[in-house]
């Protein structure tokens, strides 16, 4: 009798434990969605803690049906690690003007498509999140609202930057961003006061062709001592993931050469008809660098813009978002003033005219799946974004170049490298490089034009393999990627 | 008490039996499903039959994995239980602080497989870029090696725990005996020891075949499969496939399913094998 009195207790106490962790999670959901106003911003972790919790309290899916009737609510899935925390402030900022709750998660770096992929199969999923161009639409095009009648659009300075599919705007890009080679003028002008240098222009701002870049990067690569460089290029970071410079951003040049010459926004094949002059310039990185072209495998990006900050290369190619790399490195001898950008030059006939590598990889989209009040909340503020005080400040500071016409002319981004992309944009005699790389067949095809680059720094294959890569995983990846 | 177990068990194994069914049962079920589908997000998918597993094997990348996991699997098993094996002799035999090394050779094993990753291809990058002026990307077989003993570096510890308790288990009286009886250590060992620990070495190679074959997180942070997906094991390539193009998430699926039934035929057969060679105690 008494044992089973034991037992008897036992289970009670077992069952009620279960019942109290159901309960609080209940009681939290309910907590969250009773006090509306304050703001929820979480990291990816918590974020998918949380939804765990929500998808076995299913009193709290009538939580949030209770919550959207009263004018939705917006969870955003942000891209961008550096800038996190001041989305996440900017959001407690609109919760407190208007009430209307939003969340936002970011997704940890390189890895959104994935976060991605496993938020938007949630019951709450994210109601604004962003795709990186034509590839990205196609694989999201179910989960993709049209916005062509919001205001976002119309505020839009070249409505051709915009993902359209017939008549639907389908993703707007809310940031422009450009690449080139980034120079640092101080070590330049060493360069050229030097008395035995080999060519006869006298500042960097006079390199306008890749021959000229050539003979001035091979004779500092010659006199690197004399300059206190350990090379004229940063690394050519090839760790895993960390390749995009060259298999992404490199590549785009001989594809825009070539779409240029045939008419074309994206092909099933293509010939590299450019091959040679990708050659030119990688060549030119990987032979006149601080690193040995044997040992690029296991640098990152941040190494290379580590290498630049402190004065150990003179030049690496990168776009405007590095400068908060540059800036925030320890022991940084970069001035903001000598930071400036060059064309990336590979010796095409013309090339003289040849602007930054200008374009967007960032385009909002809105869940098509999201329910009505929330897709309205989203647009509002969004809207509110990219128009309001608050967001204008901080759409300058921490985004850069947006291209909205709600922006006046003294509302510009303030950090070196994006002013001088807007430069290279505003000087009408140079023609801007488009961002064709957005037209790439998928992951798979760069990860692989990256390996064969490797192997080529390596010597364990040569230039042809790349060529084959280059040409063979268009092919394959396209038609792969079309099924 | 006995009685009464039998009749609440349904109420205490009932929390258990529910988080097995909803972290493991449904996402295994709704994994093999998935892996007949094409699909963009797991609540989004249409079914296409078996059409990913054709694309799976019609892919070199699988086939190529699954050659360097398997040589991966053969050496690393062998040596790791080697190894441990020695070690787990040598520290029952009453050496002098025994205890210290017991745990400095555990230690290792509690560290995770990715910070484990990165710290060796800084010692093996170190080694390398002095002695052969390249790194860990230059060459395959570096890649494979490296694994290898970050792996032995990794397992023989744990491994090592398992024999010594196994070894300590031998009853001492069978060793007295053979010792009158005149047998040589070599005897001994080959004769009592090694047959009365049979079931160690089945846990151990249990152990250490399923975790060489599902190895994921030492090869992404050591070489992520660099050179050329040439060290990319079958995990590893799962998860490129998966993430990889658009549209073959359901490959990278028939792929997870595949590398299920491998990894459970051979861990199975082995069970049954080192288990006929187990004897009572």
């Amino acid at each position: 009798m008494k044992k089973k009195l034991v037992c008897a207790l036992l289970s009670a106490a077992m069952v009620s434990s279960i019942l109290t962790g159901c309960g609080g999670s209940t009681d939290e959901g309910a907590s969250t969605e009773t006090t509306e106003t304050t703001e929820t911003t979480e990291t990816t972790d918590e974020a998918t803690d949380d939804a765990e919790a929500g998808d076995e309290a299913t009193d709290d899916a009538e939580g949030e049906d209770t919550a959207s009737a009263e004018g939705g609510k917006v969870y955003y899935l942000n891209f961008k690690p550096e800038i996190g925390s001041d989305w996440e402030e900017l959001a407690a900022k609109y919760t407190a003007e208007t009430g209307v709750e939003v969340k936002v998660v970011t997704a940890a770096s390189g890895t959104y498509e994935q976060t991605l992929k496993s938020e938007v199969a949630k019951t709450d999923a994210p109601t604004l999140f962003q795709i990186n161009g034509p590839v990205g639409y196609q694989s999201w095009k179910d989960y993709c609202m049209d916005l062509s009648g919001t205001q976002l659009n119309e505020w839009l300075l070249d409505k051709s930057m915009a993902i359209t599919d017939g008549d639907g705007v389908y993703g707007i890009p809310y940031v422009v961003e450009g690449y080139g080679i980034i120079y640092n003028d101080k070590i330049m002008r060493d360069y050229f006061a030097l008395a035995d240098k080999a060519v006869d222009i006298s500042s960097a701002a006079e390199i306008k062709n890749f021959d000229t870049l050539k003979a001035v990067v091979e004779d500092m690569q010659a006199k690197k001592d004399q300059l206190g460089i350990e090379g004229v290029f940063a690394s050519t970071s090839f760790k895993a993931g960390e390749d995009w410079r060259w298999q992404t951003h490199l590549a785009n040049l001989p594809i825009y050469y070539e779409f240029k010459d045939n008419s074309v926004s994206d092909a099933a094949e293509i010939a590299l008809t450019y091959g040679d002059n990708y050659k030119n310039i990688f060549d030119l990185y990987i032979n006149n660098s601080c690193t040995d072209k044997k040992q690029l495998g296991t640098k990152s990006v941040e190494d290379s813009m580590a290498e630049f900050a402190l004065g150990k290369a003179a030049m690496v190619q990168n776009g405007n978002w590095g400068w908060g790399q540059v800036s925030g490195t320890e022991g940084n001898v970069v001035a903001a003033e000598d930071v400036k950008f060059l064309p990336i030059y590979t010796g095409v006939a013309g090339e003289e005219a040849q602007g930054l590598c200008t374009g967007t990889e960032n385009f909002f989209s809105i869940n098509s799946q999201a329910s009505e009040a929330d897709q309205q909340a989203t647009i509002d503020f969004v809207e509110w974004v990219f128009s309001s005080e608050e967001g204008k400040a901080f759409a300058t500071e921490k985004l850069g170049i947006v291209p909205f016409s709600t922006f006046e002319d003294d509302e510009k981004p303030t950090d070196p490298l994006g002013l001088e992309v807007l430069r290279y944009m505003e000087d009408s005699t140079l023609t801007s490089v488009s961002w064709n790389f957005t037209a790439f067949p998928s992951q798979t095809f760069k990860d692989e034009l990256g390996y064969a680059l490797l192997d080529y720094c390596n010597e364990n294959a040569d230039w042809n393999n790349v060529v084959s890569t280059f040409v063979d995983g268009w092919k394959t990846e396209k038609e792969m990627s079309a099924e | 008490m006995q009685k009464a177990l039998k009749k609440y068990f349904p109420i205490f194994a009932l929390p258990t039996i529910l988080a097995f069914i909803v972290a493991f049962i449904v996402p295994f079920g709704m994994g093999i499903y998935l892996s007949l589908c094409k699909f963009r997000t797991v609540t989004n998918a249409t079914f296409i039959g078996f059409d990913n597993y054709a694309k799976a094997f019609a892919n070199k990348d699988f086939l190529n994995a699954l050659v360097f996991t398997a040589e991966f699997t053969v050496v690393s098993v062998i040596t790791i239980n080697v190894f441990s094996f020695l070690l787990a002799l040598l520290l029952t035999k009453g050496i002098k602080g025994t205890n210290i090394f017991r745990t400095v050779f555990f230690m290792p094993n509690l560290i995770g497989g990715i910070v484990l990753g990165y710290i060796w291809q800084l010692i093996i990058n170190g080694i390398l870029l002095k002695v052969v002026g390249a790194d860990l990307t230059y060459n395959a077989s570096y890649g494979f090696w490296g694994l290898i003993v970050l792996m032995n570096w990794q397992q023989i510890g744990y491994m090592m725990i398992i024999y010594v308790a196994g070894i300590q288990n031998v009853p001492p009286e069978l060793i007295e005996a053979a010792k009158i009886d005149g047998a040589s250590t070599w005897q001994t060992l080959k004769s009592i020891t090694i047959p009365m620990v049979m079931s160690s070495f089945t846990i151990c190679l249990f152990l250490t075949l399923t975790n060489s074959f599902k190895l994921f997180d030492q090869n992404l942070a050591l070489t992520a499969g660099l050179p050329a997906r040439k060290t990319s094991m079958l995990a590893l390539d799962i998860y490129n496939t998966f993430y990889g193009r658009t549209g073959w998430e359901g490959v990278g699926q028939a792929k997870a399913v595949v590398f299920f039934l491998i990894v459970a035929v051979i861990s199975l057969t082995q069970l049954v094998a080192t288990r006929s060679k187990e004897v009572e105690n």
